[in-house]
């Protein structure tokens, strides 16, 4: 028995369809559900006043300030690291078994899930290095999970820059490492610069690794070697012993804006990058 | 060249670590008690992780059946019949998408869909069921970006030799295209399941947690990952270690998983 091609046809093209429209209508279900019901209760005195009673009234500053230090110290560190991996790879080696080996480590780390980043943070870090429940030793962890990703960014961004520019550099008698930092980088910086960018948007969006590093504590943080409670582990303990639905809401909202501003603006310097490349 | 050494020595500082903790505890109580017992009782002194391995495996395959025709689906629509122009809004829209966190994610299972499972189909409504549609959503961006890439990456000749041949649109695609796009596809569907199987904080929220085999797709059931993070926090001695051990087990198939996806993205490469 055989169905005309063409009925195949229309059959198919109408369950695709079908398919890919309530995909993305569930996809965008999400983000207005969330917005909906949080975004009424975001104000200005939510978002820079204390939490009261465990988060159950008052507001998020603390969290705030760990959602913004985090990535920070965590990017501080893992910038050097990866665009210096990243020149090495391209700018000072061919491609040999040093290069693979170096490739290999940076797509494993990437594949690692976050759990066991916190448990490693919490073994090396926390307890090992006696650095405790603290900023500085969930910047650190963060800063493992984020390197694939820079440094991935970053060669990309690096190999894209003609060769031509290197060449004319190189016969004006310049040196290699003169050549990488005053013409390889500068033309390679907007595509590190959106690494970095995806790489916040990860940080803050990350619970399961830095609920064991950087612990849970609702204080105003005084020093890197306190503990903090970032949003998205306060949305996570908000939501999960039920303290309070409408905050939780409100945080999240406030998280998936910041994630989202970020990703976009990465993409918006992405494209912006592309655009000038091909001109 | 030190600083390229950077992420290669992380890597070994993780295995490292975590092998240091959770190897010792293995030996200690020997593998296949570790493995194949479903006597899960910390304070006794009883550490089997069968039921989390099962949980783990059920969940991703759930998510696997939720997640990969609908990705697949939305891959294939969104590259060959929809104008290049709005591809070019979707697809970022998409990959947007990806950074919501996973938080957000279990909280709109455990308020959105448990509920509706719970009163239409019964059971405790935080299942397997659950967990795996939530996870599903999340691994669509991975499977559909990266599916759309190898699907365009497929050459536009092959597509006129099928039109040529007197071939529909729908026949073109899945006699030439997608098998043409094959590994590629795979490599987005593995990494897709590598996240599926190491996701934590959604599996949390809606999986439920009970510590036993599950019986039907309604039934609650605890990953390998959450019950590292739902107990981590007060585990002290052998339970930590059995904490450390399971992270052994989770390590071993996500590498695995990685290893299988990176060969089947290297072949691509190759045959370009």
């Amino acid at each position: 028995m055989t169905v005309h091609p063409r009925y195949t046809q229309i059959v198919a093209v109408s369950v695709l369809t079908l398919l890919t429209v309530s995909t993305l209508a569930v996809l965008v279900f999400i983000i207005v559900f969330v917005f909906g019901k949080g975004l009424p209760y975001v104000s200005f005195d939510f978002l820079f006043t204390n939490p009261k009673d465990m988060g159950k009234f008052g507001g998020i500053l603390p969290t705030l300030i760990g959602t913004v230090t985090l990535p920070l110290i965590a990017i501080g560190i893992a910038t050097p690291l990866g665009v210096g991996t990243a020149v090495y790879l391209t700018e000072y080696t061919r491609e040999s078994r040093m290069t693979r080996i170096i490739r290999f480590g940076a797509d494993c780390l990437a594949g690692i899930p976050s759990i066991i980043f916190g448990l490693f943070g919490f073994i090396f870090f926390v307890t090992t290095l006696r650095m405790g429940w603290s900023i500085i030793s969930g910047s650190l962890t963060l800063v493992f999970m984020i390197l694939p990703t820079i440094i991935r960014t970053s060669e990309e961004a690096i190999k894209s820059v003609p060769y031509l520019y290197r060449e004319v550099s190189f016969s004006l008698g310049a040196t290699q490492w003169q050549t990488v930092r005053r013409v390889v980088l500068p033309n390679a910086l907007p595509g590190i610069v959106t690494g970095i960018m995806l790489s916040i948007g990860r940080s803050i969006g990350e619970t399961a690794a830095i609920i064991f590093t950087a612990g849970s504590s609702l204080r105003m943080p005084h020093s890197i070697f306190d503990s903090v409670r970032t949003m998205s582990v306060h949305f996570y303990i908000l939501a999960r012993e039920g303290i309070s639905n409408q905050n939780a809401y409100a945080t999240a909202a406030v998280l998936i804006i910041s994630i989202l501003t970020i990703n976009l603006i990465s993409y918006w310097m992405m494209n912006m990058f592309i655009a000038k490349k091909t001109r | 060249m030190v600083i390229a050494l950077s992420a290669i020595t992380m890597l070994v500082l993780i295995v490292l670590f975590i092998l240091k903790e959770g190897l010792p505890f293995i030996f200690q109580i020997g593998l296949p008690n570790f493995l194949l017992s479903t006597d899960w009782n910390p304070p006794a002194g009883r550490f089997g992780i069968f039921p989390m391995i099962a949980g783990s495996l059920w969940v991703t395959l759930g998510a696997v059946l939720v997640g990969v025709p609908l990705g697949l689906a939305g891959a294939v629509f969104l590259s060959e019949f929809v104008p290049r122009w709005a591809m070019r809004t979707i697809k970022p829209t998409i990959e947007l998408l990806a950074g919501i966190p996973s938080v957000v994610y279990g909280f709109i299972g455990v308020m959105v869909l448990a509920p509706l499972i719970r009163e239409y189909l019964g059971g405790p409504g935080l299942s397997i069921l659950a967990a795996s549609v939530i996870l599903g959503i999340m691994i669509l961006p991975t499977v559909m970006s990266i599916s759309i890439d190898s699907i365009q990456a497929v050459p536009n000749s092959y597509r006129e030799g099928a039109f040529a041949l007197g071939a529909t649109h729908w026949q073109t695609i899945h006699m030439v295209v997608v098998p043409a796009a094959r590994s590629g596809i795979i490599a987005g569907i593995i990494l897709g399941l590598g996240r599926a199987i190491g996701e934590t904080m959604a599996v949390i929220m809606v999986a439920g947690n009970a510590v036993k085999l599950p019986n039907s797709p309604l039934d609650s059931v605890r990953t390998l990952t959450a019950n590292i993070a739902l107990e981590m926090g007060y585990a002290t001695g052998m339970h930590r270690q059995a904490l450390f051990a399971t992270g052994v087990v989770l390590l071993i198939i996500i590498m695995l998983l990685n290893y299988i996806a990176m060969t089947a993205i290297r072949k691509r490469g190759r045959k370009k």
